[in-house]
């Protein structure tokens, strides 16, 4: 199957299963290299399952089981040949609750490149290090304490830190799981305009229950229900004018 | 089209009440052009007045129907057809507004037209002035209905008003020049029959923001008949 140019990750006719329960059924989907791509949709409807198949966490669950294909940049991710710790090099992810290393704000960015070899010498790891925490808005905040511990940091830039360890292996694709929802407003708006700053350097995927921040930041949004993809668009069309009653039920809390 | 309610009933709420002012608003404004158009036919300079004072109340109501939109847009964040709405009533309201205008200055020409019973086409304005207050009753009840089809009809019958009033202006004129003396008051029927035709462009107007409110997609372009003649 020929992959579209702007094709980043392809997504065909995926099935999960928890043990006997469903989660995900017959959902087909692609991501565009230079978009922001929103999931949405009520608690429990597959949307933070469907993340997950992006760069193989649900690997790690118990009784998960992943049917379909899914391809990054037309090559297949649930391949036996598939470097798992390489994929989530290049399919990175940044969770609800900011986690960072219990290390220090240096080490918590410099222990990707570390491990996968980025780096030549010290110098090349700072300089990795402090592109890092730039392009994640954080430098500036932190330059003079960088042997502080990351846990040390507030809410928000703990969130920024976790997207600078990510940015750190240089991936292509980021996946975010509600990145905000433990975050205040101004924070939330400091990590909105950094994923703004990251669309087109790296194909970002977004899960919000926010559906304003659906609407801020992605250019495509996916509403998911019950496990299946309901309606999948420019996110101007599905806030404006959805062409499903189940999405338009949602987006304007009308639901059940 | 039945809708669901919203989880929060009080944005509910917050749309029955806008749509309650653009209903009042429309009342007035419709009564106020067909008792403009009354007063004209009886010369009645009481009633005119009157009419000239009440404007207020419909501006003051569109003030009202801007407050409340501009509250549901930051306070409730509206989305798909609810967004949709909001934004039509706020235009809508500014569209009912100018139709307000129009029987305002329809009512202030009233004490110049004294001989109206020598002017013969002044018979015709009735009847061109129950068609576009028609045409605004239907634009507001679609509205209210949140009915598509029934704005189409309206939009429809916009071609009826402007074959009435290029009609219209052509009596006019010969009028004016068989009459020289009577000019002064047919240039003032002139102006209201363009009033009237204005209202029925204004219910036109209503009727296409409903129909995009409803449907999400814009009315296409229709034809709109010969550019009236002035």
């Amino acid at each position: 199957m020929s992959i579209p140019n702007q094709s980043k990750i392809s997504a065909q006719h995926v099935n999960v299963w928890y043990g006997a329960k469903q989660a995900i059924a017959d959902v087909s989907l692609d991501f565009g290299q230079d978009h922001v791509t929103a999931l949405i949709g009520p608690s429990g409807c597959g949307k933070s399952t469907f993340l997950r198949t992006l760069n193989r966490m649900n690997d790690t669950i118990a009784g998960a089981k992943v049917e379909g294909d899914i391809t990054l940049d037309g090559e297949n991710i649930y391949s036996p040949d598939m470097d798992v710790v390489q994929l989530r090099a290049r399919v990175g992810m940044v969770f609800q609750k900011p986690n960072p290393f219990p290390k220090s704000i240096f080490e918590n960015v410099a222990y990707g490149p570390r491990i996968h070899g980025l780096a030549a010498n010290k110098p090349q790891l700072a300089e990795i290090v402090e592109k890092s925490l730039r392009r994640a808005g954080l430098w500036d905040e932190v330059k003079d304490r960088l042997t502080e511990s990351g846990t040390a940091l507030s809410g928000g830039q703990q969130q920024r830190l976790c997207i600078a360890r990510a940015i750190a292996v240089d991936p292509e694709v980021i996946l975010m799981d509600e990145p905000c929802s433990a975050l205040d407003p101004i924070a939330t708006a400091k990590i909105e305009e950094l994923i703004h700053e990251l669309k087109g350097r790296y194909a970002i995927v977004i899960v919000t229950h926010n559906m304003q921040q659906a609407a801020r930041v992605s250019q495509r949004t996916a509403f998911f229900h019950l496990g299946t993809l309901v309606e999948y668009g420019a996110t101007s069309d599905i806030f404006t004018n959805p062409r499903q009653e189940r999405t338009k039920d949602y987006i304007t809390g009308r639901y059940g | 089209m039945p809708l669901n309610d919203h989880t929060v009933k009080a944005f509910d709420e917050d749309i029955g009440q806008l749509r309650g002012l653009i209903a009042q608003m429309g009342g007035l404004a419709e009564h106020a052009i067909a008792a403009a158009m009354e007063a004209l036919r009886r010369h009645d300079l009481e009633s005119a007045r009157e009419i000239v004072a009440g404007d207020k109340r419909i501006d003051a109501l569109q003030i009202e129907v801007e407050q409340l939109a501009v509250r549901i847009i930051a306070l409730r964040a509206p989305l798909a057809d609810d967004l949709r709405e909001v934004v039509a009533a706020l235009k809508i309201a500014g569209v009912v507004e100018r139709i307000g205008d129009y029987a305002k200055n329809i009512a202030k020409r009233v004490p110049m037209i004294e001989s109206h019973g020598e002017i013969e086409p002044l018979s015709v304005l009735p009847a061109m002035s129950a068609l576009a207050v028609q045409m605004v009753h239907d634009a507001l009840d679609a509205f209210a209905a949140r009915d598509a089809t029934a704005a189409v009809e309206v939009c429809d019958r916009d071609r009826q008003v402007d074959d009435f009033y290029n009609s219209l202006f052509r009596v006019l004129v010969t009028h004016m020049m068989e009459n020289p003396k009577t000019i002064g008051q047919v240039a003032q029927l002139l102006f209201i029959a363009k009033n009237l035709e204005r209202v029925g462009d204004h219910a036109t107007n209503i009727a296409e923001m409903i129909y995009f409110a409803a449907t999400g997609t814009h009315m296409a372009e229709r034809d709109r008949g010969d550019i009236p003649t002035s």
